[in-house]
């Protein structure tokens, strides 16, 4: 038993941490107050009534169904690509041991911990010099590079903590590889990749920077947004928006969160 | 069983092969791991090599290409001219910007992140520390475009901030803090006050996170001996805790100062019309047509993250990840 059980932390830390949290969480909770709100032009406050006439403006805009209907069309076959490269990755790269493997798990890295804006016009350059259109394709080139990274962590993590002896009982008790895999391997690390491949949804969801630029004259949900926060058109409409987006995002997180939190390393620690 | 029974129903000394295509496969990975081994490598490394570490070198290759001046065309023969275009004083002058920024942004993100990772590691039990965990983790991966429109909100002229200080009887406050020169501005959301606030906001939760794992690591009793030997709160902070989180401190910071080099949306969306270097590189590849010098200054926050790397690695702070 710890010794410094049930002290308590000192006042002026409760307050520091405290504002400290509600600094992060108020600017989100606003958004939920905003959507509701009568005022169309500016972003007075408090709001001058509530209303709930925005959300049918926003569910009969059709710009907006577009754009949320490509953001997840595209954060599928994201995170389709990132789960099949990400595990097979991860499998390599933990079950064995070869040279070459610190270099391969920085090159997974790469594409998250450089700027998204070099990802972005690297990308973009490398288009141009091949004559490629832009197209939805391009776009989930782009989104499925720097999703293999989360996929990645979260299915490391798990096969550390499953044995390989386990592996090596299946083959003694005569199952061939594809069966060890379905019925020992994949059921081991199933929850590691719905967690996994929950954040690279989520990631390729709210994607901005590298989507600006591999995206031609498509709309994402984050481009429609960047676009009404450069030229505002319709602020209600970017309000409730807004809000969906947030809710859309949390959820698989919360999910993830869920499904891995008995393990040593719980999934988006590492965005 | 005797040895008698085994012998006399010998089993065969390796198991049948389960035939066809698949048994064969299956044979092949068992007895050449290095074949599996390869198989499994190939599709992830081809799609990052070709897609990414491929389109890194054409950027990087196209820094070395000049610009046409008069016809506006990329001239595709190796020069430096470009590097010579990088530093002049105009260009100079974004690049120290945008590094004095992400140095702020750095330090501001430190002292705003450490009572919260403390709190966390060390008091922060059960069911508090999962909410601790939550409380971190939402707003790390909350839309980051939601996140700069609900500062735009705050910081509006109409908006809550001003709102609360009229309520507080501060607005003078705020008029003569905006009346400074450098830091201040029409209204909050289009002065560098707004830009640093926004940036920490953004960028607060992955410094916390680097932190708070290298706070879990100090043993409660090295804190209690520290005071039991006569330190007050400030020495053991200064002589104890500080050191040990330091590497967390620097983890964190390379985030917090990696994506400030980098961004160009919350600079313009909250600030001022003096560019950083990512709305620099963004305007130069589109409106400007200018790729060569986009590619020459991208490699400036790669050079600058290269050295930072290479000084956190010497500090230890890869551990602290």
């Amino acid at each position: 038993m710890r010794s410094d059980r049930g002290q308590s932390a000192p006042l002026g830390l409760k307050i520091a941490a405290g504002c400290g949290l509600l600094f992060l969480h108020l600017p989100i909770l606003l958004i939920f107050v905003y959507a509701f709100t009568t005022e169309e032009k500016s972003f007075v406050w408090p709001p001058p009534g509530l209303t709930l006439q925005w959300f049918a403006v926003t569910w009969n805009r059709p710009d907006v169904w577009e754009a949320l209907s490509l953001s997840v069309r595209v954060a599928a076959i994201s995170t389709a690509i990132a789960l099949v490269l990400g595990t097979l990755c991860a499998a390599a790269v933990s079950q064995t041991r070869f040279f070459g493997r610190e270099a391969i798990s920085l090159l997974v890295i790469l594409p998250i911990a450089l700027p998204g804006i070099i990802t972005g016009i690297a990308l973009r350059s490398a288009f141009s010099l091949a004559d490629i259109p832009f197209s939805f394709w391009t776009i989930v080139l782009g989104h499925a590079t720097f999703c293999v990274v989360v996929v990645y962590n979260n299915a490391v993590a798990r096969f550390r903590r499953t044995s390989g002896s386990m592996i090596e009982a299946s083959m003694d008790l005569g199952a061939d590889g594809f069966q060890t895999f379905r019925h020992v391997v994949l059921p081991n690390i199933a929850t590691a990749l719905l967690a996994g491949g929950m954040l690279a949804f989520a990631l390729s969801f709210d994607e901005v920077i590298v989507t600006t630029f591999t995206a031609g004259q498509q709309q994402t949900v984050p481009i429609w947004m960047l676009e009404e926060l450069i030229r505002p058109r319709q602020r209600p409409v970017t309000n409730v928006v807004a809000m969906v987006v947030v809710l859309v995002t949390l959820l698989p997180i919360l999910f993830a969160y869920y499904l891995t939190r008995d393990g040593d390393q719980i999934a988006g620690s590492g965005k | 069983m005797t040895i008698a029974a085994v012998q006399s129903n010998p089993a065969p000394a390796i198991l049948p092969g389960s035939g066809g295509l698949r048994g064969a496969l299956s044979d092949l990975f068992w007895r050449r791991p290095k074949f599996l081994l390869l198989l499994m490598l190939a599709p992830p490394l081809l799609w990052l090599g070709i897609v990414y570490i491929g389109s890194l070198f054409a950027l990087l290759a196209q820094s070395f290409f000049s610009i046409d001046e008069f016809s506006g065309l990329i001239n595709r023969e190796f020069t430096l001219k470009t590097y010579g275009d990088l530093f002049q004083a105009a260009n100079l002058d974004i690049i120290l910007r945008t590094i004095t920024m992400a140095a702020l942004v750095t330090l501001a993100s430190a002292v705003v992140a450490f009572p919260i990772a403390y709190y966390a590691a060390r008091y922060a039990r059960g069911r508090w520390k999962a909410l601790f965990y939550l409380g971190i983790m939402l707003p790390l991966w909350s839309s980051y475009l939601v996140k700069i429109y609900a500062w735009k909100l705050i910081l509006a002229k109409e908006g809550i901030l001003t709102w609360l200080l009229a309520k507080l009887h501060l607005l003078w406050l705020l008029d003569a803090w905006l009346s400074l020169p450098v830091v201040g501005g029409n209204s909050l959301s289009v002065s560098f006050t707004g830009t640093f606030i926004v940036f920490v906001y953004v960028w607060l939760p992955f410094m916390i996170l680097p932190v708070q794992a290298a706070l879990e690591r100090v043993p409660g009793n090295l804190v209690e001996a520290s005071s039991d030997l006569g330190a007050s709160p400030g020495q053991t902070f200064r002589n104890v805790l500080f050191p040990l989180a330091l590497p967390g401190i620097v983890a964190g910071s390379i985030f917090t100062f990696s994506l400030t080099l980098g961004d160009y949306i919350i600079p313009q969306i909250i600030g001022t019309s003096r560019l950083f270097i990512g709305q620099a590189v963004y305007s130069q590849q589109g409106t400007a047509g200018n790729i060569p010098l986009a590619a020459a200054f991208t490699v400036v926050p790669i050079v600058i993250m290269g050295f930072y790397l290479w000084g956190a690695k010497r500090m230890g702070a890869f551990d602290a990840l």
